[in-house]
C-alpha cells in the first residue's frame, strides 16, 4: 500500500467509526446491515471478479452460517464465540461441497449449478422442521451482553468488517489470487503452464465461502433471527446485485453496492410493499444499462479522462461477451 | 416401491417433462437460461385457474394459460432480452430480475393463498391400473406428458421448423448464412417454450396446487433435469425428468424432509463425470 492509500483507508475508517455518533438507532442498524452485506458482496466478488465464476449460491452459504450460529447459541446453549466459529466452519464446509461439484463447470453452467445447490439448502431449511423450525425460522439472542447496544455492535461489526476486508484484499493480491485471475482470463493457458485449475478454483470457492460465512454469522447476531428467506434465492440475488452494482472485480465496490441497494430498499419500503418488484426491476435496468456497476461506470469515465491504469484488470470482464472455456 | 408410488413418480416426471422441455428448448437454441421459467409456470397456473373457473372449461384454461404465457414470453424476449443478446450471463441475470417482478405481481393479484385448478368431471375419480386404484387425472397428466414428448419429437425431427431448430442448436450462424431468418426461428422457439411452461402450470395447478413458492420448486427441478440431461436434447429432458421424478418420489417416501438430497446425489455423481450432462455436447461456436 502506498502512503496515500493508507491515509484514504484511515480516513474512510474514521468517518465510518464516527457515523453512529450522529445517526439514530434505526440508521445505525441500516449502516450495520450495509457493512454485513458489503462483506457478503465482496465474498461473491472473489469468485465473480477474480475467478470469473458468478455464484448464485452464496446466499445459502451465508444463511447456513446464520442458522448454525442461532441454533448453536439458542438451542444448544453454546457461547456466542463458539457459535460463530461453528457457523463459519459450517459455511466453509457447505462452500466446499458446492465447490466440489461446481469447479468443473464455467459460465452459465456454474451459475445454474450454484443456483440449484443453493435452492437445495433452502429446501432443507424449509422442510427439516425439527431442526430449522421450518417456515417459522429460529429465534435466539446471539449477541453477548456487551454488544447489545446498537452503537457498540456497529463498532464491533465495523472492526470485523475492516479485518475481513483487509484479508480479502490481501487474498486477491496474493500469488494465489493472481492465479485465479489467470484462470479467469484463460483457463487453458493456466492449465498448460502446469497450474492445477480445479484445485485453485476449489480453494478459491472455499475461501469465498469462509468470508460469506463470517458475513452470515454477523447477520445472525444483528438480526437474532433466521428463516428460510435468509437462505433463499433472493438473498443470493441481492448479494450478486450488490456486487454488480458496486462493480465486478472492484472488491471494495461491494460496500458501495450494498449501501446503494439497502438505501434503495429503505426508500422504496416507505412508499410500497413491493420491494421484490423493485429489486427485479433494478436488476433488469442494471443488466441493460450498467453491467459494469456504479464504480465500473465511474471508473470508465475516469479512465477515459485521465488514462490512468488500475491495479486490477478490467472490472466486469465476466459480464462481457465471453465464450465458454469448458 | 409400490405400483402406486411408481405411478406417482411417473406422473410427476410427466409434468416435469412438460415444463423442462420448454426450458431446454430455449436453452439449447437461444443459449438463454430462462430463470423466469418457474415464474412463467406459476403465472400460467394462476391464469389457467382464472380462465378455467370463469368458463368452467379445463381445455379453455389450458389454451388461455398457453396463450397468455406465450405473450409474456414475447414481452420478455422482444422487450428486454434483445438488449443483452449474445451475452449469456447478462441474459441469465436479467431473466432472474424478470422472475422477481412476475412473482411479486402474481402475489399482488392472487395473494398468498393456495389454489387448485378444478379438474373436469370426466377426469375425476380413479381407475384401476397395475392392480392399484389410481386418480384418473394423474394418469391424464402422464398421457399428456407422453403426447407432448411425441409432438415435440415429430416437430423437431419431421418438420422444416424442427430441422431449422436442430440446425440452429448446432450452428446458428451457418443457418443464417444459408438464407434463413434465424431470429424468427428463435422467437417461435421462445414462444413455444414459454407456452409449455404455461401448460405445465395449469396441469400442475390441478394436483400440486398453486402457491407463491411453487415456482422455485419447479425451477430447481427443471434445472436439475437440464443439468442431468444436457443442453437442448429432447431425449435428455425425457431421461432427466424420469430420473428426477422417480428419485423425488422415492426420496419423499423414504425420508420426506430431505427429499432434495436424493436428486442431489446422482446429479453430483453425474457432473463429476459428464459436466455437460448425459446427452449434452460442447458448444460448437
Amino acid at each position: 500500500m502506498t502512503g496515500r492509500a493508507i491515509i484514504i483507508v484511515l480516513l474512510v475508517l474514521a468517518i465510518a467509526a464516527a457515523l453512529p455518533l450522529t445517526l439514530s438507532n434505526y440508521q445505525i442498524g441500516l449502516a450495520t446491515e450495509m457493512l454485513i452485506f458489503g462483506t457478503l458482496a465482496m465474498s461473491i466478488d472473489i469468485l465473480a471478479g477474480f475467478a470469473g465464476r458468478t455464484s448464485l449460491g452464496h446466499g445459502a452459504i451465508f444463511g447456513v452460517s446464520g442458522y448454525v450460529v442461532v441454533y448453536a447459541s439458542a438451542q444448544a446453549g453454546l457461547s456466542p464465540a463458539a457459535a460463530i466459529v461453528l457457523g463459519v466452519i459450517a459455511a466453509t464446509l457447505v462452500a466446499m461441497i458446492f465447490a466440489l461439484l461446481a469447479v468443473r463447470t464455467s459460465g452459465v453452467y456454474f451459475l445454474l449449478l450454484t443456483l440449484a445447490l443453493g435452492m437445495i439448502v433452502w429446501g432443507i431449511c424449509l422442510r427439516w422442521t425439527q431442526v430449522t423450525g421450518g417456515e417459522n425460522g429460529l429465534r435466539g439472542d446471539v449477541r453477548p451482553a456487551f454488544l447489545v447496544a446498537h452503537r457498540t455492535f456497529y463498532w464491533a461489526v465495523l472492526a470485523a468488517t475492516a479485518v475481513v476486508s483487509y484479508a480479502m484484499w490481501r487474498f486477491v493480491r496474493s500469488p494465489f489470487g493472481l492465479t485465479l485471475l489467470g484462470i479467469r482470463d484463460s483457463e487453458s493457458r493456466m492449465k498448460s503452464l502446469g497450474y492445477n485449475v480445479p484445485l485453485h478454483l476449489f480453494l478459491g470457492f472455499a475461501v469465498s465461502g469462509f468470508f460469506a460465512g463470517i458475513a452470515g454469522a454477523l447477520y445472525a447476531m444483528f438480526n437474532n433471527f433466521v428463516s428460510p428467506s435468509t437462505v433463499a434465492l433472493a438473498q443470493s440475488v441481492e448479494g450478486v446485485l450488490m456486487m454488480i452494482a458496486g462493480g465486478v472485480g472492484t472488491l471494495f465496490g461491494g460496500f458501495v453496492g450494498a449501501a446503494a441497494i439497502i438505501t434503495l430498499e429503505n426508500v422504496v419500503s416507505a412508499y410500497t410493499e413491493r420491494w421484490q418488484t423493485v429489486l427485479g426491476l433494478t436488476f433488469i435496468v442494471i443488466m441493460i444499462f450498467a453491467p459494469e456497476g456504479i464504480i465500473g461506470a465511474l471508473r470508465a469515465i475516469l479512465v477515459s479522462r485521465f488514462r490512468s491504469s488500475s491495479h486490477f484488470a478490467e472490472p466486469g470482464f465476466e459480464l462481457r461477451n465471453r465464450k465458454d472455456t469448458s | 416401491m409400490s405400483a402406486f408410488q411408481l405411478l406417482n413418480g411417473l406422473t410427476y416426471a410427466a409434468l416435469l417433462f412438460v415444463v423442462a422441455s420448454g426450458f431446454t428448448l430455449i436453452f439449447g437454441l437461444l443459449r438463454i437460461v430462462n430463470l423466469a421459467h418457474g415464474a412463467l409456470y406459476l403465472l400460467g397456473g394462476y391464469i389457467g385457474f382464472a380462465v378455467a373457473t370463469r368458463t368452467g372449461s379445463f381445455a379453455l384454461g389450458g389454451l388461455g394459460a398457453m396463450t397468455a404465457i406465450a405473450a409474456v414470453g414475447f414481452v420478455l424476449d422482444q422487450g428486454l432480452l434483445r438488449f443483452v443478446r449474445g451475452n449469456e450471463l447478462r441474459q441469465v441475470l436479467l431473466t432472474l430480475g424478470f422472475a422477481f417482478v412476475l412473482n411479486d405481481m402474481a402475489l399482488v393479484i392472487w395473494g398468498g393463498d393456495s389454489f387448485t385448478v378444478p379438474i373436469p368431471q370426466m377426469l375425476k375419480g380413479g381407475m384401476r391400473v397395475f392392480g392399484v386404484y389410481y386418480p384418473t387425472y394423474r394418469l391424464f397428466v402422464l398421457v399428456t406428458g407422453i403426447v407432448v414428448f411425441a409432438g415435440l419429437w415429430l416437430l423437431l425431427n419431421h418438420t422444416r421448423l424442427g430441422a431449422l431448430i436442430r440446425a440452429g442448436v448446432d450452428d446458428a450462424e451457418m443457418v443464417e448464412a444459408s438464407g434463413v431468418n434465424i431470429r424468427r426461428v428463435f422467437l417461435v422457439t421462445f414462444l413455444l417454450g414459454s407456452a409449455l411452461a404455461g401448460l405445465g402450470g395449469l396441469m400442475g395447478g390441478a394436483f400440486l396446487s398453486l402457491y407463491p413458492s411453487a415456482d422455485a420448486e419447479i425451477l430447481v427441478f427443471s434445472l436439475a433435469i437440464v443439468i442431468i440431461g444436457g443442453r437442448g436434447s429432447l431425449v435428455g429432458v425425457g431421461v432427466g425428468s424420469l430420473l428426477v421424478g422417480l428419485l423425488n418420489t422415492l426420496g419423499q417416501v423414504m425420508f420426506p424432509e430431505l427429499a432434495y438430497f436424493v436428486i442431489f446425489g446422482p446429479m453430483a455423481l453425474l457432473l463429476a463425470f459428464r459436466p455437460l450432462g448425459l446427452f449434452g455436447r460442447a458448444a460448437t461456436s
